[in-house]
């Protein structure tokens, strides 16, 4: 009995789906190749660079994504409001990047508020990228 | 002995008026004790705590929370847009339960601290909300624990709940 147990774990964990942020990033890379036909993939170090940038946000303060999000993704960060935000590395927090909505509507904002501008599906692959494999 | 009678009489009365007054004028400066009504509603839970605990929204008038969702692309500094349905969903939400619509004894005070021609985005800037807190200092705001006078929560647990009650009030290191 055990072992039929344990073989069926294992069948199951063979079967397992993509991890759901996979599914996210497959929908920018789609919406990348519209953008630029030159398109070659998301990449972590383009990510942590954009992540870690100093950016003036709107208000004229001084800012970057690092800045509520926590310098070490894997960290709690905390909002200007003091409330405490989940780590964003989705080692820590596996709730992150699957629900599209939500990774839009945070992405429009803040990208407008920090960069002045809606980010590319290029810039949204690499910073999910980055945190999908942070350790 | 009977001579003394009339003057403990007397010394008793103006004992316990001294004490009715007392508690009238306490009952006064702390409100009912009643906490607000109890509110839900799922769009408004999941927009407006992302930033900040949930403010409650007999905390603010009508008017308030009007300007308040009209300029949410510039929300305090920030970006706190939502799409136009969403909008309007929690617009409804916050004006139907708002201060000016309570019959609690606080919401109708805190519409009274404010005149009629202000609609404060914040209700930290109300005067009811100054005259409660006179006697916290600037500088205690800036705890980490605390941060702003807008972060309620820290010193009232049930503020998200609409609780304010004095014996729920605890001041953080
Ligand atoms: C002023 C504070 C602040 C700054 C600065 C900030 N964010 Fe955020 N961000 C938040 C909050 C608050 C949330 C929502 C809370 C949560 O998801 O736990 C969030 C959530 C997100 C999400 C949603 C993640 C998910 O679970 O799908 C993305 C994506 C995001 N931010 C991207 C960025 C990027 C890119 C930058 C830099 C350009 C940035 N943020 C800078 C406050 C901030
Ligand atoms: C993108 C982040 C963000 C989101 C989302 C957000 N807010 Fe805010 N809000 C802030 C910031 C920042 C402040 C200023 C806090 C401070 O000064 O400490 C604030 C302050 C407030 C205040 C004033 C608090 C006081 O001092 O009395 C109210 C009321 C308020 N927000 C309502 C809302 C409502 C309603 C929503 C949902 C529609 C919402 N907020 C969503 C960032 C946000
Ligand atoms: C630094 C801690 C602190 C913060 C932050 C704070 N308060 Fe208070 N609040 C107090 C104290 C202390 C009192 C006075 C308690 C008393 O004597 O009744 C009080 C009193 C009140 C009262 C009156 C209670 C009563 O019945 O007497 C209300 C209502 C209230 N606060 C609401 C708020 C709201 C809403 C916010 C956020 C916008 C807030 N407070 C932020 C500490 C704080």
């Amino acid at each position: 009995m055990r072992n039929v147990f344990a073989s069926c774990l294992c069948l199951a964990a063979l079967n397992a789906p993509a991890a759901p942020f996979q599914e996210l990033l497959g929908q920018y890379e789609t919406q990348a190749r519209q953008e630029n036909p030159a398109f070659n993939g998301f990449s972590a170090a383009r990510g942590k660079r954009f992540y870690e940038e100093k950016r003036v946000a709107s208000s004229g303060r001084q800012s970057g994504c690092f800045d509520c999000h926590s310098p070490n993704p894997a960290q709690p960060g905390k909002t200007h409001a003091n409330k405490i935000i989940d780590p964003m590395a989705v080692s820590a927090n596996s709730k992150r990047f699957t629900d599209l909505q939500k990774t839009e509507k945070w992405f429009r904002r803040n990208c407008a508020d920090l960069i002045g501008r809606a980010c590319t599906a290029q810039e949204k692959g690499d910073f999910i990228e980055f945190l999908a494999h942070y350790k | 002995m009977k001579k003394w009678l009339p003057y403990l009489l007397f010394a008793s009365t103006v004992l316990s008026v001294t004490a009715l007054l007392a508690t009238s004028a306490n009952g006064q400066e702390h409100e009912s004790q009643e906490p607000f009504p109890k509110v839900e509603n799922a769009a408004w839970h999941s927009e407006c705590s992302g930033c900040h605990m949930l403010y409650h929204p007999a905390l603010l008038p009508t008017r308030s929370w009007k300007k308040i969702m009209g300029g949410l692309d510039q929300h305090f500094g920030e970006n706190a847009s939502l799409d136009a349905a969403q909008r309007e969903e929690i617009t409804r939400f916050l004006t139907s339960h708002a201060a000016d619509r309570q019959l609690n004894a606080r919401s109708r005070r805190i519409v009274q601290s404010i005149p009629p021609d202000d609609a404060p985005l914040r209700f930290s800037s109300t005067l009811y909300f100054i005259a409660h807190h006179d006697e916290i200092p600037n500088t205690l705001y800036q705890r980490k624990s605390i941060g702003s006078a807008s972060h309620c929560a820290a010193c009232h647990h049930g503020a998200e709940q609409g609780e304010f009650s004095e014996s729920t009030v605890r001041i953080p290191r």
